[in-house]
């Protein structure tokens, strides 16, 4: 029996009234008891960054971590299509109503509606206070912000800057954070990789750092502790997430108590720059903008596939999603186009090397528009592409194929977006509340933002204000033990010297973790990779090769380090898969479809979040379940023919 | 492909540094500069060698974490990030030399290392726009022409590498600088704050030892990003306009 059981303390009330419900009686922190808090925040995305800004105006001290150089170079700035906002300026029967439903079919029913519902109403507001700090999104020529479309909706509800959303929305938080860096009540710590999560007295109340130029392992106390440490991606080796990405922050925290949320919930995107080499070290995404004027393709007959797209006469093309998903047709939600794709594939129809790729043909849209306005609305992609692949997009249809984009598994947190341990707040991608089992493009930056600027500011205050006054130092024992086992690790890494690479072992748990807990899943698999991980976390630790030392800024060890938290991490996600005994969004079971091959939901058994304990190295985590409760939705298997 | 690479070794920031001679056999043509320098590095750690630092994260080009000079380019030959220049634009048995970016306000931390934080303090000396979270006003209320809001954007789309900065002959920072004066200067929020902004950018900017502008057109030349230098053009009379009005209210 579980120890824990998880209140998810949503408000009461009628579903649009319960964020003013709760705003109304949440508690308060005055202005001039602000200055007396501290607060840790990991990530200086569009989530922690906004946090970070919003705390630092409103009078606390901030203390803000990255690993990257610079607080501008998280990897929310890689985000290209565009931010979701239920503003209905397109006249097109949008409303809060509708954004939450499509954000609540789209994650296949698995998310907190209660959360969700937060989310569609606080969007408009996110679009406005990016407008009033200078953010450039596309105009209409009367002076009006410009919309576009994306997967899972039926509207136009997604603002965007060029290809280049997420750089635009992090550079205005990133402005807002600077701004509050030269107020001082930001304090930046860049290059500062956070190593551990320290609990005194049963409550998050510090970290541990190192510094990556010195390699100084440092301690941090606080009032309480935010992460927005991002997604776990990369556990699979090839993915679009910047190759710093890591699940070290969020798992450490799992080690100390934290519960893990859905981690067998990713997202594979369907529109990615296929792989061309054992030594390529990402994968490129190609925007699922893209889509509202691609039309996806490969040959009906395997015979083709070899012949050059301009050969292949039109009655001899399968528009697979338009004949599969009429009504949303090439903008059917990322889950089911991935998984379209991948089938076609597996049918021997894919085009390109290896037979892993399918077409994406703009031929239509640029004789239907011109090819100046396909140049202007995705011109810096078809840039991209071409200086990858070498080839030109506008002649020859794009080569595509789904790689690992999203996680939407994460830290379970409460309405309040805390978890379990009191004081340890976690937003953005590192949680898991808002997109279920599949998340809609242009969801993620609607949710960072959200999170930082809309939603945490609110629900901090009923932990802050009971706990005033009561900080801990950092010279107390949990803070000096948890330096030396950070120390202790550092050392343990450096002094094994063996014989493989870091890569090599990350290349090794990518693609398990891609052939059985990928686009497809089966009980054997993961029971097999289940066996496996833990054969590779042994020779990890007695076979590793890292060079150099530990005081000094010293790639392979922090590469090795997060490795390593990916080996035992990849081993829960799996766990997690191998628990959940049907398919719903991005996690397809294979056991589990219907005749026609769509996912085969399992409301009656697995309605349920699934957060998982940690009991121990090597050791089955323990499952704790979280009921899903729904007041306004009716449950429905989700249909986009 | 086969490469004979020069790559600068510095064990630290005030130690000597040097080149090493690195041959890079076997490398694919379709693989990135920096998928080159990842099979380097393993090659170098499987023989019990210390692999090269250098910066690098999002490799699409956007973060602004690459600061590579390859073959006294910063970011490399063709537009771009080093991230984006891919082996198959070079030649078999070309010698490549590789370089951290060279300028006095970027000193050295390891290898390819540099410390960019001068362009965060620079930000950080005016490059927003005072505006609280809560309830602003809604986006559409404030009609922003799309010429206006386009010209803006050319300018945002700087991703902060420095390579600008790198290219110059003076070291100077004026088109990081000016970008984020223009991007801000030509929408209507922005406007309030214009003038406090510009001086104390470029004050930032001079006290942070980046030099002056000469109009070498180097960092045109090199920005991934393509932001044009008539920014800087821009930025020089809005810098003196703020200068001038700053000193009438002075004496007002």
């Amino acid at each position: 029996m579980s120890t824990i059981t998880l209140d998810p303390k949503i408000p009461s009330g009628p579903l649009s009234n319960k964020w003013a419900n709760f705003k109304a009686a949440s508690k308060l922190v005055s202005p001039a008891n602000k200055r007396r808090y501290e607060l840790i925040i990991v990530g200086t995305g569009l989530s922690g960054g906004s946090a970070a800004a919003v705390f630092g105006e409103q009078g606390y001290n901030v203390k803000c971590f990255c690993y990257q150089d610079s607080p501008r170079r998280a990897h929310s700035i890689a985000a290209q299509g565009g931010i979701n906002a239920a503003k209905n300026y397109q006249n097109d029967g949008d409303s809060v109503d509708r954004l939450f439903m499509d954000t609540i079919k789209g994650g296949d029913f698995r998310s907190r509606e209660s959360n969700v519902y937060r989310l569609a109403q606080v969007s408009s507001h996110i679009i406005d206070q990016c407008v009033a700090q200078g953010v450039p999104f596309a105009r209409e020529y009367g002076g009006m912000l410009a919309n576009r479309s994306f997967g899972g909706a039926q509207v136009s509800r997604t603002f965007y800057a060029r290809g280049q959303t997420g750089q635009q929305l992090l550079l205005g938080v990133y402005s807002e954070l600077s701004h509050q860096i030269s107020a001082g009540t930001v304090k930046m710590h860049p290059r500062h990789e956070m190593l551990d999560l320290v609990i005194v007295d049963g409550q998050a109340k510090g970290i541990i750092t190192r510094n990556m130029v010195t390699g100084e392992v440092e301690a941090h106390a606080a009032d309480a502790v935010i992460l927005a440490s991002g997604g776990y991606g990369n556990a699979f080796f090839l993915s679009t997430n910047a190759m710093g990405c890591n699940v070290t922050a969020t798992y450490r925290a799992y080690r100390r108590g934290a519960l893990f949320a859905n981690p067998c919930f990713t997202q594979i995107h369907p529109t990615c720059i296929p792989v061309s080499g054992e030594y390529q070290s990402k994968l490129t995404l190609m925007s699922e903008s893209l889509r509202n004027d691609g039309r996806v393709w490969v040959p009906k007959r395997k015979e083709d596939c070899g012949k050059k797209a301009v050969d292949i006469p039109e009655d001899d093309r399968d528009y697979f999603l338009e004949r599969k998903y009429p009504s949303y047709g090439n903008l059917a939600p990322r889950d089911i186009s991935s998984r379209s794709a991948k089938e076609v594939c597996d049918e021997g129809r894919g085009v390109g090397p290896g037979g892993l790729g399918v077409y994406m043909d703009f031929a239509d849209a640029i004789e239907r528009l011109g090819e100046a306005t396909i140049r202007e609305r995705y011109g810096n992609l078809f840039e991209m592409y071409e200086n990858i692949t070498g080839e030109n997009a506008y002649q020859t249809p794009m080569r595509i194929y789904p790689a690992v984009h999203y996680t939407m598994g994460g830290l379970w947190v409460d309405y309040e977006l805390q978890s379990n341990v009191p004081g340890l707040f976690v937003i953005g991608e590192a949680n898991f509340s808002d997109h279920g089992a599949n998340r809609l493009g242009a969801s993620a930056l609607m949710q960072g933002l959200a999170d930082g600027y809309f939603v945490l500011p609110y629900t901090i205050g009923n932990y802050l204000a009971p706990v005033r006054g009561t900080r801990p130092e950092v010279n107390r024992p949990e803070f000096k033990q948890a330096v030396e086992e950070v120390k202790e690790r550092v050392n343990r890494l450096l002094s094994i010297k063996g014989t493989r690479t870091v890569d090599s072992f990350h290349k090794e748990i990518g693609k398990l973790l891609w052939d059985e807990c990928g686009m497809a899943r089966s009980k054997e698999g993961l029971e097999m990779a289940i066996k496996k991980f833990d054969q590779i976390r042994e020779e990890f630790w007695s076979n590793v090769r890292v060079l150099g030392e530990g005081d000094e800024l010293n790639a392979s060890l922090e590469k090795a380090g997060r490795v390593a938290d990916f080996i035992e991490f990849g081993q829960l996600m799996c766990e997690d898969a191998l628990d959940r005994n049907e398919s719903c969004g991005g996690h397809f079971r294979v056991e589990y479809q219907t005749p026609e091959g769509e996912a085969l939901r399992n409301d009656d058994d697995y309605f349920y979040v699934s957060a998982w304990k940690y009991t121990g190295e090597g050791n089955k985590p323990e499952l704790i379940k979280e009921p899903l409760q729904y007041e306004g939705v009716k449950l429905a298997t989700r249909s986009y023919k | 492909m086969n490469f004979h690479l020069k790559i600068w070794r510095q064990a630290e920031g005030n130690k000597q540094g040097g080149f090493q001679d690195v041959e890079a056999g076997d490398i694919p043509s379709e693989a990135s500069f920096l998928e080159m320098l990842d099979i380097v590095n393993d090659r170098l750690t499987e023989g019990g060698d210390e692999p090269v630092a250098f910066d690098h994260d999002c490799r699409e080009g956007i973060c602004g974490s690459c600061s590579l000079t390859i073959n006294g380019i910063p970011q490399g030959p063709g537009r771009g990030t080093a991230c984006q220049l891919y082996m198959r634009k070079f030649s078999d048995g070309d010698t490549i030399y590789i370089e951290p970016f060279r300028v006095g306000a970027f000193p050295v931390i390891k290898d390819l290392v540099v410390n960019r934080s001068a362009f965060d303090r620079v930000i950080a000396a005016g490059g927003y726009i005072s505006e609280r979270c809560g309830n602003a006003q809604d986006a559409n209320d404030t009609p922003i022409p799309k010429t206006v809001a386009d010209y803006a954007m050319d300018a945002a789309a700087c991703i902060g590498c420095g390579a600008c900065a790198a290219a110059c002959p003076n070291g100077s920072a004026m088109l990081f600088v000016s970008a984020k004066v223009g991007h801000l200067g030509l929408l209507p929020q922005g406007k309030p704050e214009a003038n406090r902004r510009v001086r104390g950018m470029v004050a930032r900017m001079d006290a942070e030892g980046f030099g002056n502008c000469s109009n070498y057109y180097e960092c045109e030349a090199v920005c991934p990003a393509g932001v044009p230098a008539a920014f800087i053009a821009k930025m020089n009379r809005d810098y003196a306009l703020a200068s001038v009005r700053n000193a009438v209210e002075a004496t007002a």
